[in-house]
């Protein structure tokens, strides 16, 4: 059981708004320790899975140099100034559509999103473009509200495509634990039992999306109470 | 032999930041001027040197790194971003050329990993066919910087100005994925998973079939919350409680609880700060002022997949 003081460190150190870094590197320590490590050995382990994971931070800074060159030149007010010619769009159709390309970009085992690279510079503007071409200017809350939906939608987009037709990632590390425990499944089984749910995720977005363009419609026809900045 | 590996991009990263720390060790106006140049110059050691550096050495670059954050010695320049005039004025010149670069990534992530791991000369491969889908997404972004210099004709300083720009948006938070990652690692040496699966198996009545089904959906999703990876709490709550209780006891379909039971762990995952990669480097990136806001976005959402998900499981893993 005092193993598990690392996760207790986690949930209170997040509850109570402490440095994230300074949360994981403590509960790192204390598992170390109560594990019966020194703390030497607890500063190797960390420098050694740290560095195997650089892979996890790699996408996301390879992006900012020409996401920051584009932005510069206007690559946001372009997509904003392309999206008001389409009528139809909403703030949530934008963002439907998005997850739905995602889901199936994914499921084919090609990996074309992600939060620096289509969120940021190309979803958002065109999301908040849309809204601003029906409702005029957004107050600050709403925009907050759509680019929250924007990073759920890629989000939910991402993680629930992944798991069907075509096998990727997980699915290899389901087959591998499974296959080690002595139940032998086929990769096929596995991505096919992913569909439904994939399904209902598009289902879920598609709900939340309704409900983001209500409230921006509630939003931008009356202006904010007084106080509520 | 590769000519395009993980190792190449490395450094290329390890190399835009350390001259994103040169840049701001030498901007005298910068509040935050020599923490904010140390943690990115640190960092870009982590990157550039890599496992070439000792282990132990790494560790407590890290631990640098986090006194540097929690003593708020790293920070932004405000005020750095581009006037809004300039940038309309430069989007009505350029037109739609400017989405060229952008989906040049996509595109090249889509060619890389169809046709490009194909491409060799004997033994000389044009990709590492072992990490094919991230190499090509940053053979994507390489390629889309060479891009957006010809179609906006800007001088090769302004990536890098503009780039920096962007990782001090995001700040010390960047790195906390790839920490979550290392603190995943120590859990597992020191076998956090099993306590928890033999602590949950012993509070629940696991002799109903339903209840087995409940207890794994929800603790694959509770365990994610708490380890913020889905791929981590997978082998803990299968092990610990999916195989012995469902297929064990109940004699239900493995492939059918498995390939739910980990999408019951992504519902996790929208839950958790501690996936920091998916729900905290985002709201920072997309500058919104509550951190939790993309969480609190996603839960409806995480919510009603995760009770769809019991229900297929319950319905269909002691029937097929």
């Amino acid at each position: 059981m005092i193993k598990l003081i690392g996760i207790l460190i986690v949930v209170a150190g997040f509850a109570l708004r402490f440095n994230p870094l300074l949360v994981v590197m403590a509960a790192g320590i204390a598992t170390g320790l109560v594990a019966g490590m020194s703390f030497n050995e607890i500063m190797e382990l960390f420098g050694t899975y740290f560095v195997q994971n650089r892979n996890v931070t790699l996408l996301v800074i390879l992006m900012l140099p020409v996401v920051g060159l584009l932005e510069r030149y206007g690559l946001r007010e372009r997509a904003e100034t392309l999206i008001r010619r389409v009528r139809s769009a909403t703030a949530g159709r934008v963002l439907l559509f998005y997850t739905a390309v995602r889901q199936v970009s994914i499921a084919l085992g090609i990996n074309i999103g992600g939060h620096a690279a289509m969120v940021r510079p190309l979803v958002t503007p065109m999301a908040e473009g849309a809204a601003r071409a029906r409702h005029g200017e957004l107050p600050d809350q709403t925009s907050q509200a759509i680019r929250a939906n924007a990073a759920a939608a890629e989000n939910v987009g991402n993680f629930f495509g992944e798991d069907t037709i075509f096998a990727v990632g997980a699915i290899y590390l389901i087959k591998g634990v499974l296959d080690t425990s002595g139940h032998k499944v086929s990769v096929w089984a596995l991505s096919l039992w992913g569909i439904p749910t994939a399904l209902v995720a598009f289902g879920a977005m598609w709900w939340r999306v309704r409900v983001l363009d209500r409230r921006i419609e509630r939003e931008t026809a009356a202006p904010p109470a007084e106080g509520e900045r | 032999m590769k000519l395009l590996t993980l190792d190449l991009f490395y450094i290329i990263a390890g190399t835009f930041l350390l001259l994103a720390a040169g840049r701001i060790a030498l901007d005298r106006t910068h509040p935050q001027r020599w923490g904010s140049a140390v943690f990115w110059g640190l960092l870009a050691l982590t990157f550039l040197a890599g496992k070439a550096l000792p282990p132990t050495l790494s560790g407590y670059f890290l631990l640098a790194l986090v006194v540097l954050a929690a003593t708020k010695q790293v920070g932004e320049k405000p005020e750095a971003g581009s006037p809004l005039t300039e940038r309309v004025a430069s989007a009505a010149r350029l037109k739609n050329r400017l989405f060229v670069p952008a989906l040049l990534i996509p595109a090249t992530a889509i060619l890389g990993t169809l046709a490009l791991s194909r491409l060799h000369v004997g033994d000389l491969w044009l990709i590492d066919s072992a990490s094919i889908t991230v190499t090509s997404v940053c053979l994507g972004a390489a390629v889309a910087v060479v891009a957006g210099l010809r179609v906006t004709g800007a001088p090769v300083t302004t990536p890098v100005a503009e780039g920096s720009r962007l990782l001090q948006t995001i700040g010390w938070a960047i790195i906390l994925p790839q920490f979550l990652a290392a603190l995943g690692g120590i859990f597992a040496k020191a076998g956090v998973g099993a306590v928890v699966a033999d602590v949950v198996a012993q509070a629940l009545p696991t002799q109903y079939p339903f209840v087995a089904v409940l207890a794994y959906c929800v603790g694959m999703a509770l365990f994610t919350i708490c380890m913020g990876n889905a791929f981590a709490a997978f082998p803990v709550i299968t092990l610990g409680i999916g195989l012995p209780f469902i297929v064990g006891l109940h004699a239900g379909n493995p492939a059918i609880m498995a390939a739910i039971g980990m999408l019951c762990g992504y519902c996790g995952t929208l839950l958790t700060p501690m996936a920091a990669n998916f729900n905290v480097v985002p709201a920072m990136l997309l500058e919104l002022r509550d951190k939790n806001a993309v969480i609190k976005a996603q839960v409806p959402i995480a919510l009603t997949i995760l009770a769809a998900n019991i229900a297929l499981m319950y319905f269909c893993v002691y029937r097929f």
